[in-house]
């Protein structure tokens, strides 16, 4: 009987060697499975406040959505088509939504003091994600090609001419708006949620304050490391 | 010898060596795709989206060709918004606004030339063809000397401010504006036609995305901020975070355009409001900074300890424990 191609590569010393080998067994350190996509959480985690990030991804998603069908028909679709208009409509509630979502989320994880135990990187790349999210939503409005997007157009000029950025950035160049739009800025926000989303899993989900005061159980065998980090 | 560290309940947390429960995060994300699906749908349905007409050179000029004559003279003349912003549009001393000694607005320099006399004005007159009376002005205008084109300007300029407009005509009273007063009447009527559009978009080539002229032209006019004013959106009615209609607009705006509203930002005559846009950008840019790097300011930090929220939220845990 002869060994499973698996169990060669395994015990072969060149393979373990190779970036690539490094590399998984890496990252399968930092994010094991069962911490990944944990099917069990802490006890303490019992409040609708916690819905509130699967909600602000929730509403990403329809937003990415709702702008890929626009993006397949072009900037000027809906102002002639009502399927056009109602595809648009869904674009602008989904992203309402989105930073309605969001921001409670943010106000919920100020305090909860969601920084606490080494995740003050998950805390920064959400307000920066945040700000990018605003970028985003302003590009999506100079990018409307109707009174809207004009009146925003010259009314920002001004701000953004000020800090020195008009001077690469145009808000009345419309083709230069839309691409920001349609692919760096909403590339940066989804690649920095993504980023946001594993360090989450990575640290769990932060403690409650004077949280030693009463252990009351063992953790289960699959359940994540929810708070490691201790003293910074 | 290593240092221990201190623990800071602002920083630190200690293992958690509590209980665990099931939670399925998978069935909470599809349910929670799903039900902002459901509202995303049922907001559209009942309010839809705000769909206002852009504004044309052709529509604004077919809609107050006065207003048009008006900023039509202050575009040759140089005098208009567009003429005397200074950088990135056009090179004009003691322009752009400063953060203390910082001017940032003109490090750069001129990045999308505009030159209104040229662009708005003579360059389109320039491409008419097939109108001897537009042509011989034009001509007369460009052989005369800076000093008689400043008169011919100030004549026209001080007569439009009386002009009407009489059975659909631009009528101007009477003065010595020489060759200005037929090349403002024909750039009107291009304007009025469509054709000022097509000419100062197609400056850059037959594709273009870039209206930087033409949206500069159309919001040196009058016509522009009233219809903004009528919408609610001037700068002192929180400007560009509302939209039209009754829609929410940009409201995660709310802080920046707030500065707007308050002393000493909203006072013209003070270097704080001279300056506004520079500083509430760098007030702004400040209080992000701030917020990001909340979780290492000591104070900042501790807030949500102090106002003791974090009891509502953890309710269920707190039960109990003092």
């Amino acid at each position: 009987m002869t060994a499973t191609p698996q169990t060669d590569v395994a015990s072969d010393p060149e393979v373990e060697k190779q970036w690539t080998t490094k590399i998984r067994k890496a990252l399968v350190k930092a994010l094991p499975p069962e911490r990944l996509i944990p099917d069990r959480q802490p006890s303490y985690l019992s409040s609708w406040i916690y819905v509130f990030g699967a909600l602000t991804i929730g509403a990403l998603t329809w937003v990415i959505i709702s702008g890929c069908v626009l993006a397949l028909y072009g900037p000027t679709w809906w102002h002639t088509s009502s399927v056009g208009l109602f595809v648009n409509s869904t674009h602008l509630w989904s992203v309402e939504l989105f930073f309605f979502f969001m921001v409670i989320h943010l106000w919920g994880k100020f305090f909860m003091a969601a920084w606490r135990g080494n995740r003050q990187l998950t805390w920064i790349t959400g307000v920066v994600t945040f700000m990018i999210s605003v970028g985003t939503a302003f590009t999506g409005y100079l990018s409307q090609t109707n009174f809207d997007s004009q009146w925003i157009a010259t009314q920002a000029k001004d701000g953004i001419n000020s800090t020195g950025a008009g001077a690469f950035f145009n808000v009345l160049n419309f083709g230069q708006m839309l691409m920001f739009h349609i692919t760096l800025l909403p590339v940066a926000v989804l690649a920095l949620t993504v980023l946001h989303v594993l360090m989450v899993r990575r640290r769990g989900i932060v403690p409650p304050f004077e949280v030693s005061a009463k252990p009351d159980a063992t953790p289960a065998a699959s359940a994540p490391a929810a708070n490691e980090g201790g003293v910074a | 010898m290593s240092k221990t560290k201190t623990f800071k309940p602002d920083r630190d947390v200690k293992p958690w060596t509590g209980g665990y429960r099931p939670y399925d995060i998978a069935k909470e994300l599809t349910v929670c795709i799903l039900a902002v699906l459901v509202i995303t749908i049922g907001l559209a349905v009942i309010f839809g989206s705000p769909d206002e007409k852009s504004v044309t050179i052709q529509s604004w000029s077919n809609a107050n060709q006065v207003d048009f004559a008006q900023t039509a003279i202050t575009e040759l003349d140089g005098s208009s918004a567009s003429a005397t912003y200074g950088a990135p549009y056009n090179n004009v001393a003691d322009t752009g606004q400063k953060i203390g000694p910082l001017a940032l607005e003109s490090w750069a320099g001129v990045t999308h030339p505009v030159d209104p006399p040229k662009d708005f004005v003579l360059g389109p007159l320039s491409t008419v063809t097939g109108a001897p009376g537009v042509q011989a002005a034009l001509a007369r205008y460009n052989a005369a000397s800076p000093a008689q084109q400043a008169k011919w300007q100030k004549a026209y300029e001080d007569a439009v401010k009386n002009a009407k407009e009489v059975n659909g005509v631009l009528v101007v009273p009477p003065g010595p504006y020489g060759p200005v007063g037929p090349m403002i009447a024909y750039l009107t009527a291009m304007a009025k036609s469509g054709a000022l559009d097509t000419s100062t978009v197609a400056q850059s080539g037959f594709f273009s995305t870039d209206y930087t002229k033409p949206l500069l032209f159309i919001s040196d006019g009058a016509y522009l901020a009233d219809l903004g004013t009528t919408h609610h959106l001037s700068g002192d009615q929180w400007g560009m975070m509302n939209e039209t209609g009754s829609f929410p607009g940009q409201a995660w705006l709310w802080l920046y355009t707030m500065w707007y509203q308050v002393s000493p930002f909203n006072n013209a005559n003070s270097a704080w409001g001279a300056n506004a846009d520079a500083l509430i950008w760098a007030l702004m840019m400040l209080l992000t900074v701030i917020l990001a790097l909340l979780p290492f300011i000591p104070g900042l930090r501790s807030i949500p300890r102090w106002t003791r929220i974090y009891r509502l939220i953890w309710r269920d845990y707190y039960k109990g424990r003092v």
